[in-house]
């Protein structure tokens, strides 16, 4: 993943480069208002940068000086947001399978099966999201991610809606995904703890600036 | 008084269900569209669209008949092409009274339509476009089925206000018993005549139940796919 992006947005001009390795869990670290969900809005494709390159997979997303500007749905990426955003009308399984029948044409050989019995949520299949917990949402926002079978996840603030306890139990979840599937992870958060749990490869940020690449 | 209908009361009556009917069902694809391009786009001129589409609602219905009728009558401006091209004229027929409907109507189809698009959070469509799917695709998976609700609150005011066209229609269309003449221009000939009393009051009762009818019938369908969401 190679990302170098310029945006000027309201007062903060955001203006970062970084490249993570391709199968690793690379963290955005920093205060809010830091630009931490711009980059990651920008390497999804939701917001576009003034000038820049992001590569993924050595694949091409984004880049100023050829005029390429892939839109969202052709950039391959599994989003995870803080709030869910599952949709309300279809069931857990409608769900989870909405982003799979659109890229079979990627195969990073992830089975249905296994991922839900990974994020433990086999029985919530027939249910509708508005009658799930906090948890069960977004342990189903991530099994939609991650079936849609991505080349990268990205993971904006996913826990900050979670109390304490539910953010330790999901913590395991976010780096078996890692592991097991070989998907690498670009996550946003504030919470340091949360971070430093997950991986050991840390850009913070401050006023849309790198302050710091710790590679512990 | 509660004699059932006359024949022409009958007519009127299923006159009146057929245009309405029409007039819903035609303008539907496009207000949905247009109350879609509010909804989320910005371009320039998009006040003036929105007060054109709103002048039905606030132009004396006649004006609209009239407008109606230099446009599309057999000499009008598009019914002269129409008419010498295609043999098809839809002045003084029950087609020309679903346009009018359709077009006094629209302002109120467009303007419930796009409120319960606003209201579909924009977050869930960019989800649904990180996970693949095209502009396409999102309106008809995401966007559609979310205010699917909204649409059908618009359709029943449309249809009730179709049902209740009169000036439009009757500048447009005229008043002939059997082809153009709906229930509001029957009821409003029965006033007019000798001994009309009873039978204006019969369509009076018939329009009352219409009315509560399709509102109940929304009402019904609502809440049927507010259980849908909650599962």
């Amino acid at each position: 993943m190679r990302v170098n992006v310029q945006r000027q947005q309201g007062t903060c001009n955001i203006d970062v480069a970084f490249q993570s390795d391709e199968n690793g869990i690379t963290a955005l670290f920093g205060p809010s208002g830091a630009g931490k969900s711009s980059i990651i809005n920008m390497v999804a494709g939701l917001q576009k940068p003034d000038s820049g390159k992001i590569y993924i997979c050595g694949r091409c997303l984004f880049d100023s000086e050829c005029g390429v500007n892939l839109p969202p749905d052709k950039r391959n990426v599994g989003y995870v947001f803080q709030e869910g955003l599952l949709f309300p009308h279809l069931s857990v399984k409608g769900n989870l399978l909405y982003g799979r029948r659109l890229n079979q044409s990627s195969d990073h050989g992830i089975d249905f099966d296994q991922v839900v019995n990974l994020l433990g949520i086999p029985h919530l299949l027939s249910r509708k999201p508005k009658s799930l917990s906090g948890g069960e949402k977004q342990r189903v926002a991530f099994g939609r991610a991650v079936l849609s079978n991505p080349n990268i996840l990205l993971m904006d603030e996913p826990l900050a809606s979670l109390d304490d306890a539910r953010k330790e139990e999901m913590l395991p979840f976010i780096k078996d995904l890692n592991t097991r599937f070989r998907i690498p992870i670009l996550y946003v958060s504030h919470s340091f703890e949360e971070i430093r749990t997950l991986t050991n490869h840390i850009i913070k940020l401050a006023h849309g600036k790198i302050v710091e690449i710790a590679e512990a | 008084m509660l004699s059932p209908l006359s024949p022409l009361e009958a007519d009127a009556l299923l006159l009146s269900l057929k245009v309405a009917f029409w007039a819903v069902l035609c303008s539907l694809p496009l207000g949905v569209m247009l109350a879609w391009i509010l909804a989320r786009l910005d371009f320039p001129g998009k006040s003036l669209l929105d007060g054109l589409l709103h002048l039905p609602l606030v132009l004396p219905p006649v004006v609209i008949g009239y407008l109606l009728l230099v446009a599309l009558g057999r000499n009008g401006l598009i019914g002269k092409i129409l008419y010498e091209n295609f043999g098809v004229s839809i002045a003084f027929t029950w087609k020309g009274a679903v346009a009018a409907s359709a077009v006094m109507a629209f302002p109120l189809l467009v303007r419930t339509v796009r409120l319960s698009l606003d209201a579909v959070d924009a977050k869930l469509e960019m989800a649904a476009r990180t996970l693949g799917a095209g502009p396409w695709r999102v309106f008809f998976t995401v966007t559609l089925p979310l205010s699917i609700p909204g649409i059908i609150a618009g359709m029943v005011l449309a249809f009730a206000r179709s049902l209740g066209e009169f000036g439009a229609t009757i500048t447009f269309v005229s008043n002939i018993p059997g082809q153009t003449q709906t229930l509001p221009l029957a009821l409003y000939t029965m006033t007019q005549v000798p001994n009309g009393e009873a039978a204006a009051m019969r369509l009076c009762l018939v329009a009352i139940a219409i009315a509560l009818l399709a509102l109940i019938g929304a009402n019904w369908l609502g809440k049927c796919f507010a259980r849908h969401f909650e599962g």
